[in-house]
């Protein structure tokens, strides 16, 4: 599944890194980076840190 | 037979709940009442930045952001009957009927009861017109047409919604007066010590923070009178005083009402097995804080109790008991003349605060890192403008913290 974080709308909250911590972390400065293409295994985790974005910034595909 | 499930409660509690139960149980016919004509959208925003694109915005931005605030979601297909515009207003247990308010009625196997709360106000008349809470998007479009540089604006409680619009307010050019009744903003949240600190960050920001006063009378447009005899007088008021749950359709006398809905661990309500509730209308235990059950505002707590509703109503069509065990890790943010106070775990139960990072005399100058603790076990933290991958560092001390069980 595709997934992707539209970085206009991202306050940094974190949630997602807790949430589905295989895909989504931050980077040495502190920036959110992701995986674009993650396995379907993941799709719980992945729509977990969908669902828990306070800003709903993350947008998943299949 | 599928079930019929009944969910009270567009909102996001509401939403999550059908999506999971969607997911788990695929035949089922869900039933999604909201007395608000709006889908599903997110509330945060509404004191926050949304606050400020509705400021003096016309009919064009008003959509537009609630588009923005709208949730997408994961609901397809015909097994979903959407019922907004319309509230419920009571029940037949016996027939297993929601009663709505347009003389309707619908029959349910399973009842999610997730009607969340509505802002309390306060006791007296007078200043009609210009009074103001926060809960809705209406709420939202109403206040915003009021938000206009110069204007002078009342807030009467320092929580977080009362602190996050009076930081907003002030960004756009209002001076702003804010009444508390107790001795420091969001005291409850976030313990004396920041919250004293919280004070003196808000006053360094042009806010007049009153606290340790009550208000003891409307009058005129707007005058406050208050405790200490002074008076205050404003353009527009914002009632930010709490929030009374919407129990009131319940009419089921074996349900416990007295502070939102009495759930046990799996969600379903004492004293009626085919009703369950969510969000923050649920008082129900979490295993990391000790057996008593909590009603919990915070963002997080809808999403979680939403998926517990599903895998029980799913087990229990299964045949099977679903778990027992229940233990979310509550979170909250807030947003402040943009300092972000962000939180794992429960400051709230907390008798001991250390300042592991920062100062809470520099707040909002340097990151600053707060650990809540109960009998010398960490039990949760704040972060002040703390960077999200620092705070993140500290949560695998806080999870193996918690996951023995707490002193009483």
């Amino acid at each position: 599944m595709k997934v992707h974080v539209d970085m206009s709308i991202c306050l940094l909250h974190g949630q997602c890194v807790i949430a589905a911590p295989q895909v989504f972390s931050f980077d040495d400065e502190g920036g959110l980076v992701w995986l674009a293409e993650v396995d379907d295994s993941l799709r719980a985790d992945v729509e977990a840190a969908s669902d828990a974005c306070p800003e709903q910034a993350i947008q998943l595909g299949d | 037979m599928a079930p019929r499930v009944v969910i009270v409660g567009a909102s996001l509690a509401g939403l999550r709940t059908a999506e999971a139960l969607h997911a788990a149980l695929p035949d089922a016919a869900l039933t999604l009442i909201g007395d608000e004509p709006h889908a599903p959208y997110n509330r945060p925003p509404l004191s926050k930045d949304v606050a400020e694109q509705l400021a003096d915005a016309d009919a064009d931005a008003h959509a537009a952001a609630l588009d923005k605030l709208t949730f997408r979601h994961r609901l397809a297909g015909d097994r979903i009957d959407w019922r907004l515009g319309v509230a419920a207003v009571g029940l037949h247990t016996d027939q297993r009927e929601v009663l709505l308010s347009d003389g309707g009625r619908v029959g349910y196997d399973w009842l999610v009861a997730a009607s969340g709360l509505r802002p309390r106000q306060l006791p007296f008349a007078g200043a009609e017109g210009r009074r103001h809470v926060l809960r809705r998007f209406d709420d939202a479009v109403a206040l915003g047409a009021q938000l206009k540089t110069g204007a002078r604006m009342l807030v009467v409680g320092a929580g977080f919604i009362g602190c996050e619009i009076a930081a907003t307010a002030a960004h756009l050019g209002l001076t702003v007066t804010v009444i508390e009744p107790q001795s420091a903003p969001m005291l409850a949240a976030l313990g004396p010590e920041v919250a004293q600190a919280m004070a003196q960050f808000h006053r360094a920001r042009g806010i007049d923070l009153r606290c340790g006063l009550n208000v003891t009378g409307i009058s005129g447009d707007v005058g406050l009178s208050l405790s200490d005899g002074t008076t205050v007088e404003g353009d527009l008021l914002v009632e930010a005083v709490g929030s009374i749950p919407n129990v009131d359709w319940l009419t089921d006398p074996a349900l416990d009402l007295s502070n939102g809905v009495l759930t046990d661990a799996t969600m379903t309500a004492v004293g009626n097995p085919r009703i369950l509730a969510v969000g923050d209308l649920a008082r129900f235990p979490n295993r990391l804080f000790g057996p008593a059950p909590r009603r919990v505002e915070h963002w997080c707590v809808p999403g979680q109790t939403a998926r517990r509703a599903a895998e029980t109503i799913a087990a229990r069509e299964a045949g099977r008991e679903p778990a027992s065990d229940f233990a979310p890790m509550p979170s909250f943010w807030s947003d402040q003349h943009g300092l972000r106070l962000q939180s794992f775990g429960a400051p709230a139960l907390a008798d001991e605060v250390r300042v592991t990072e920062g100062a809470l005399d520099r707040i909002g100058q340097a990151p600053c890192l707060v650990e809540y603790l109960r009998a010398g076990r960490l039990t949760g933290l704040l972060g002040l403008g703390l960077p999200p991958a620092q705070l993140a560092r500290h949560r695998p001390r806080l999870d193996a913290a918690l996951s023995e069980t707490l002193p009483a």
